[in-house]
C-alpha cells in the first residue's frame, strides 16, 4: 500500500510541476482533462458506484455557474462564496429529481428520461428569461482579479482545477471505505436484496443525487469563471451532459480512478479535434470519435479501461 | 410471549386471493414450517410480514410492535429478517462483502462489521470462499450465502423461503443441521419448504396452506395425518379410508 501511496505523490508531484515545463497550450488540455475529470468523477457518485444513470448532469453545472455569475454580477458577491450558493442549488435541484426518480420508483430508461427532462427544462427557463441573461446568456467581463475568481495567468487555472479533480476523487476514495460506499455498490447490484438487508434504499440513493449535484454545481463556477460566457444551450445542453457521463463510462464507472483515466483519453482527443479538425471546418467530428470509442468499450471493455488494466496488472504480477 | 402475531391477514392480486385472511402465532424459540402445495400464497405470506408486499387486511404484530406501514429495511432493523427463493446475491461483491452489507445494518463501524461478516461466513461453512465473488458460487454456496446474510443482520426471527430447494441429499443434510443449530441458538425459524423430510424433522409445529387457506396446523406427525393436508397434496383419491 505504501508503494501505492508513493506512485501517488509522485504524481501529483509531477502534476504540480507540470505547467512549468510544458507551453501554455498543453496547461490548456491538462486544464479540461482535470475539469472534465472533476465533473465525471462527481457524476460517479450517483451514475457510477449507485448505478442511477443520470443523463442531465449539465443541469447541474447550468446552475451553479449561472448563480455564481448572476451574484457577482448583480450582488457583486464574490464568486468564491457564490461558488457555494451554486453548489447547493444545484443540490437542491438534485434533491428534487432523485425524489422524484428514486420515490416513484423510475428505473433505468426512466430514470434516465426524467434526467434529460429536467435538464431541458432548465435550458429553456435559462433561454428565455431575459432576467438571466435569455438566448444571449451572460458574458463576464473580464478584470484579472482573483477575488473574482479571475487570472491573468493560465496557471493558476490549471491549479484550481488540478484541485478540484484532486478534492473530488479523494472524496470519492473516502465514500469507497465507508458503509455509504458499501450501500452503493450494493444497490446497484440488487436494489431488493439491499432493503431485505435492512438498507434505507431510498436515503441512500437521495445522499448520492445530492453529494453529486452539489459537487457538479460547485464545478459551475469554474466553468463560468474559465469560459467567461454561459450560453444555454451550451451550459445546460444534452452534449454537455454526455461529455460528463462518457469519461467515467470508457475510464470504468464505480471506480475511484475510472472518471480520472477515462478524462486523460479522451479530454485530449476533443481538444485535438476542436483545435485541428474544427479548424479546417469539420465542426464537430470528436463526437463521431466519441460514439466510436464508446461502442468498442460496451464491446470490448464493458467495465471499462480502469478495471481492464487492473485484471491485465494482476496477471503479470 | 408469542413474537409474532398474525390477524386476518388477506392479499388479493386482481381476480386471485393469494392469501385469505390468515391467522398465524410463533412463540420465541420456536421453529415453525410453513407448507403447502404450490401457489398456496406461502411466498406472499412472507413478502407480506418482510414488508414487500402491503397487505390488503389484516394486521402483523412482531416483538409487540405493529408493522403496518413499515418499510423493508425497518422491518429488518427491528429483527425480522428473510431470504428469497431465487437467491439474490450481489454477484459481484465478494461472499465477505456480501454479508458485510448485511451485518452494516447493526454495526456501521466498518472494521466490526467486516468481523461480524467474518464470524457468520464460518458460521454457515463459506469460510474458504469467503473471497470468492459471489457469482460463481455453486447453488448449494449461494443457499447457504443467502442464509448468511439474513443472518448478518442479527435477527429475532428469520424467514427461510425454501433454503433447501434443488440441493443434493448431502447438502439438505448439512442444511438442515446448520437451520436447526441457528435455532437452537434462540432464533426463531418460519420455514417454507417443499423438502417434507427436511420441514418435518426441523419444525416445531407446521402450519399448511392451501389456496391462501390455513387448512390445517399441529405437530408434524398430526399434520401428516390430516386427511385434508393429503386431499391438498395428492387429491382426494389418495386419501387412506382409515383416514376419512
Amino acid at each position: 500500500m505504501s508503494l501505492v501511496k508513493l506512485l501517488v505523490l509522485l504524481a501529483v508531484a509531477m502534476l504540480a510541476a507540470l505547467p512549468w515545463v510544458v507551453g501554455s497550450y498543453l496547461v490548456t488540455v491538462m486544464i479540461f482533462i482535470f475539469f472534465y475529470a472533476y465533473l465525471g468523477q462527481a457524476w460517479n457518485i450517483v451514475g457510477g458506484y449507485a448505478g442511477q444513470l443520470s443523463a442531465g448532469h449539465a443541469a447541474f453545472v447550468g446552475i451553479g455557474g449561472y448563480a455564481s455569475a448572476l451574484l457577482s454580477m448583480r450582488l457583486g458577491l464574490s464568486p468564491w462564496i457564490g461558488m457555494w450558493i451554486g453548489g447547493v442549488l444545484a443540490a437542491a435541484l438534485g434533491a428534487v429529481i432523485g425524489y422524484l426518480g428514486f420515490r416513484f420508483g423510475l428505473r433505468g430508461f426512466y430514470f434516465v428520461l426524467l434526467t434529460v427532462a429536467f435538464a431541458e427544462i432548465c435550458r429553456v427557463i435559462a433561454l428565455n428569461v431575459d432576467a438571466v441573461g435569455g438566448a444571449l446568456g451572460l458574458y463576464i467581463t473580464f478584470t484579472g482579479n482573483p477575488r473574482q475568481f479571475q487570472f491573468q495567468d493560465n496557471r493558476a487555472y490549471y491549479y484550481v482545477a488540478l484541485v478540484l479533480m484532486l478534492a473530488a476523487t479523494a472524496v470519492v476514495r473516502e465514500i469507497e471505505r465507508r458503509r455509504f460506499g458499501a450501500y452503493l455498490t450494493a444497490i446497484r447490484q440488487d436494489e431488493s436484496a439491499c432493503e431485505a438487508l435492512g438498507v434505507d434504499t431510498l436515503r441512500v440513493k437521495m445522499l448520492a443525487m445530492i453529494l453529486s449535484s452539489f459537487l457538479t454545481g460547485l464545478g459551475g463556477t469554474f466553468y463560468a469563471y474559465y469560459l467567461f460566457s454561459l450560453q444555454p444551450n451550451a451550459v445546460f445542453g444534452i452534449p454537455l451532459s454526455v461529455e460528463i457521463v462518457i469519461r467515467p463510462i470508457v475510464g470504468g464507472a464505480g471506480t475511484v480512478m475510472g472518471p480520472l483515466l477515462g478524462s486523460f483519453i479522451l479530454s485530449p482527443l476533443a481538444e485535438l479535434s476542436r483545435t485541428y479538425l474544427a479548424q479546417s471546418g469539420w465542426t464537430g467530428v470528436h463526437l463521431i470519435v466519441y460514439g466510436l470509442l464508446l461502442i468498442a468499450v460496451v464491446l470490448f471493455l464493458p467495465q471499462g479501461a480502469y478495471p481492464a488494466l487492473r485484471r491485465l496488472a494482476r496477471r503479470r504480477a | 410471549m408469542s413474537l409474532l402475531e398474525v390477524s386476518g391477514l388477506r392479499k388479493r392480486f386482481g381476480g386471485l386471493l393469494a392469501v385469505g385472511g390468515l391467522d398465524l402465532s410463533m412463540a420465541e424459540g420456536e421453529m415453525l414450517g410453513l407448507i403447502g402445495p404450490n401457489g398456496a400464497g406461502k411466498t406472499t405470506v412472507f413478502n407480506l410480514l418482510s414488508g414487500f408486499l402491503v397487505p390488503d387486511d389484516g394486521e402483523i404484530r412482531f416483538a409487540g410492535r405493529l408493522l403496518a406501514g413499515l418499510k423493508p429495511h425497518e422491518i429488518c432493523r427491528l429483527g425480522l429478517a428473510r431470504t428469497f427463493q431465487i437467491v439474490r446475491p450481489f454477484p459481484q461483491l465478494s461472499v465477505l462483502d456480501n454479508v458485510k452489507i448485511a451485518t452494516l445494518a447493526r454495526h456501521p463501524a466498518m472494521p466490526i462489521a467486516l468481523e461480524a461478516a467474518r464470524a457468520v461466513v464460518e458460521r454457515v461453512g463459506l469460510g474458504t470462499r469467503a473471497r470468492e465473488l459471489a457469482g460463481g458460487l455453486t447453488l448449494a454456496d449461494r443457499k447457504r450465502l443467502e442464509l448468511a446474510r439474513a443472518l448478518g443482520t442479527e435477527p429475532a426471527l428469520l424467514l427461510l423461503d425454501e433454503v433447501m430447494a434443488g440441493l443434493n441429499a448431502t447438502e439438505i443434510d448439512a442444511m438442515v443441521h446448520l437451520v436447526g443449530a441457528i435455532n437452537a441458538d434462540g432464533v426463531s425459524v418460519l420455514l417454507i419448504e417443499h423438502n417434507m423430510r427436511a420441514v418435518m424433522s426441523l419444525s416445531h409445529r407446521i402450519v399448511v396452506l392451501s389456496f391462501g387457506e390455513k387448512i390445517a396446523s399441529g405437530t408434524p406427525r398430526e399434520v401428516a395425518a390430516d386427511r385434508r393436508v393429503i386431499e391438498a397434496y395428492l387429491g382426494e383419491e389418495y386419501v387412506h379410508p382409515a383416514q376419512a
